[in-house]
């Protein structure tokens, strides 16, 4: 029988922890703790959205074993619906993720029905497929909409000059705060989901044990296809999010390095760890900062880059990510 | 333990209908055939054992009560057609599978395992005081109700399957070689505990085994199956002293 090794979690939090402190010191001797307080902040933003993304990834990957390709392009697609009633139909900006984030639920879960459902579920490359080829389908489609050019995205949050608060020395805007607690925020609400609520325990059954869960009754094709909803309202949460910060515009190809960090960070984090998914999130979102404030020979350009070769290094050492199960058999 | 006592008021008296009735019943993997179209059936209360060596097609017959594999052929549950139903529904409709290899969900807590277990059911009060009624007969699993089921030892881990199993108040309790890589005194503990459900709440269950000794001990009744046909059956007492069946499956 396959069981996760208990402990796994803690030893995961105390080796993310030694890694974490050791290069802080490094950096803050470098150039000070005013400049990587700074700095510091300036990652958590991103390392949020890229948490919300690698959660939407993690759900999918723990009930049906495959990576989404398409998550960051559905995300995109319906980041763009959320501006078009934002913008176009004038709704509130709220009202208008949430409307989005409810049509990408849908559209997910048509596309699980239609598209994956009929495919073995055992058998992940041809649905892996499916998904890569959804991925130029929605960006195509999306394009032939949108066309390339950038689009402002509105803010949620109180985003003029003055919204900005001093927190020790450094300034932060509203706006990232609320991408930090917005991203908090749904991690609770999808572990309460999840831990406490009948649908939540069906998915549960269903990413642990297929058969015995159709062997207890429980509909094993539309407890995955809420999975694929539930995951795409996430990942459209996060492409609204990451725009509101104002640093990037609305086009159609923004959330393909997303999609990468976000990869990066539910590898990082064990892939099947939703806990996982956002502390790999917040790992990568620093790393990116860091390496490319602390580590300037690199330059921006190869941030990218550079941030996958010590996530290889992470993995070289433990192969199930900082937070993921190790299978091992007890008979 | 009143909670669970009610489910088996009916088991006194042997109705006409059988409870599960499987005619003519064939099942296939692609183009191989691995049941002949075999009869068999159970009746409210009983412990009916399916004997046979490995490849008889022991698994696959009860593989296909759920429709795991193809089938084709009858089967009934309480006069009902369920063969054209899927999985699901089938379990839905009142067959519980405890799958060869315990079918625990490793990854839930022990809890969670009964919890997911009563799925089907609405009535909140009645399924907690089930789960506390299987605590209460299985303690080894109270001990542990927080635990992982796939951290409980493989004793444990078969007990916890059926106990989830009996969480949805099945009409039926299939077990598929429940003996598997279990410690004989293990096995000796599992089937006492099989024979007090059925004798004192009435669980009507069957049993696919290759341990015939145990078997026959719960058993009302048996079918031997061989290269997918039944060879023999008849009740516990006539197979036990039956020449063949002694030499090929009790090995005295």
């Amino acid at each position: 029988m396959q069981a996760r090794a208990e402990e796994i979690g803690t030893r995961g939090l105390m080796i993310t922890g030694g890694v974490v402190v050791v290069l802080s010191l490094i950096f803050i001797l470098m150039d000070g703790p005013g400049l990587f307080w700074k700095r510091f902040l300036d990652g958590l933003g991103n390392g949020f959205v890229y948490g919300a993304v690698a959660l939407a990834l993690v759900l999918i990957y723990k009930a049906t074993g495959i990576i989404n390709f398409a998550q960051g392009s559905l995300a995109m697609f319906f980041t763009f619906i959320a501006w078009v009633l934002s913008n176009e139909q004038s709704w509130p900006v709220w009202l208008a993720i949430v409307t989005a984030m409810a049509a990408s639920a849908l559209s997910a879960a048509a596309i699980e029905r239609v598209l994956i459902r009929p495919f073995d579920p055992s058998n992940h490359l041809p649905i892996t497929i499916i998904t890569i080829a959804l991925l130029s389908v929605i960006d195509g489609l999306a394009l032939y909409i949108w066309f390339a050019d950038p689009k402002g995205f509105p803010s949620p949050f109180p985003s003029t000059k003055g919204d900005v608060v001093t927190i020790f020395g450094a300034r932060v805007f509203y706006a990232q705060i609320g991408i930090w607690s917005t991203v908090l925020i749904t991690t609770v609400l999808l572990s309460l989901l999840l831990n406490r609520t009948r649908v939540g325990l069906a998915f549960r059954a269903v990413s642990s044990n297929i058969e015995s869960s159709r062997l207890v009754g429980v509909h094993v094709g539309r407890t995955l296809q809420f999975g694929w909803a539930l995951a795409a309202a996430i990942g459209t949460l996060a492409g609204c999010l990451f725009l509101s910060s104002g640093t990037t515009q609305l086009q159609p190809l923004f959330m393909s390095q997303i999609l990468v960090f976000a990869f990066a960070s539910a590898t990082i984090g064990g892939l099947d760890s939703l806990v996982g998914a956002v502390v790999g999130g917040l790992l990568v979102g620093q790393l990116q900062t860091m390496i490319g404030g602390y580590v300037k020979f690199i330059g921006s350009d190869l941030v990218l880059a550079t941030t996958l070769v010590l996530i290889i290094l992470v993995l070289l050492v433990r192969p199930n990510g900082l937070f993921g199960s190790k299978r091992v058999e007890r008979v | 333990m009143s909670s669970v006592e009610s489910q088996g008021a009916s088991a006194g008296a042997p109705t006409l209908q059988p409870l599960l009735e499987a005619r003519n019943l064939t099942a296939n993997y692609g183009p191989i055939r691995a049941l002949h179209g075999i009869d068999f059936e159970v009746r409210q209360g009983e412990v009916v054992v399916i004997l046979g060596a490995n490849g008889a097609g022991k698994t696959t017959t009860i593989r296909a009560i759920c429709q795991m594999v193809a089938t084709t052929g009858s089967i009934k549950l309480d006069g009902v057609e369920i063969s054209k139903k899927s999985t699901t529904d089938i379990a839905r409709s009142g067959v519980a599978h405890v799958p060869q290899g315990r079918g625990t969900f490793p990854d839930l807590s022990v809890e969670d395992n009964l919890m997911v277990g009563a799925f089907t059911r609405k009535d909140k009060p009645g399924v907690q005081a089930d789960k506390d009624t299987w605590f209460s007969v299985f303690p080894r699993l109270a001990e542990r109700r927080a635990q992982l089921a796939g951290s409980l030892s493989g004793g444990e881990q078969q007990m916890l399957a059926v106990a989830r199993a009996l969480m949805s108040r099945p009409k039926v309790l299939l077990l598929d070689e429940p003996s598997l890589g279990l410690a004989p005194i293990i096995v000796q503990d599992l089937f006492r505990r099989l024979g007090t459900l059925n004798k004192e709440q009435g669980i009507t269950m069957l049993v696919v085994e290759q341990n015939a000794n145990l078997a026959f001990d719960i058993a009302d009744r048996a079918y031997v199956l061989e290269v997918g046909e039944i060879a023999l059956q008849g009740t516990a007492e006539q197979l036990r002293s039956d020449d063949a069946v002694r030499r090929a499956y009790l090995g005295y």
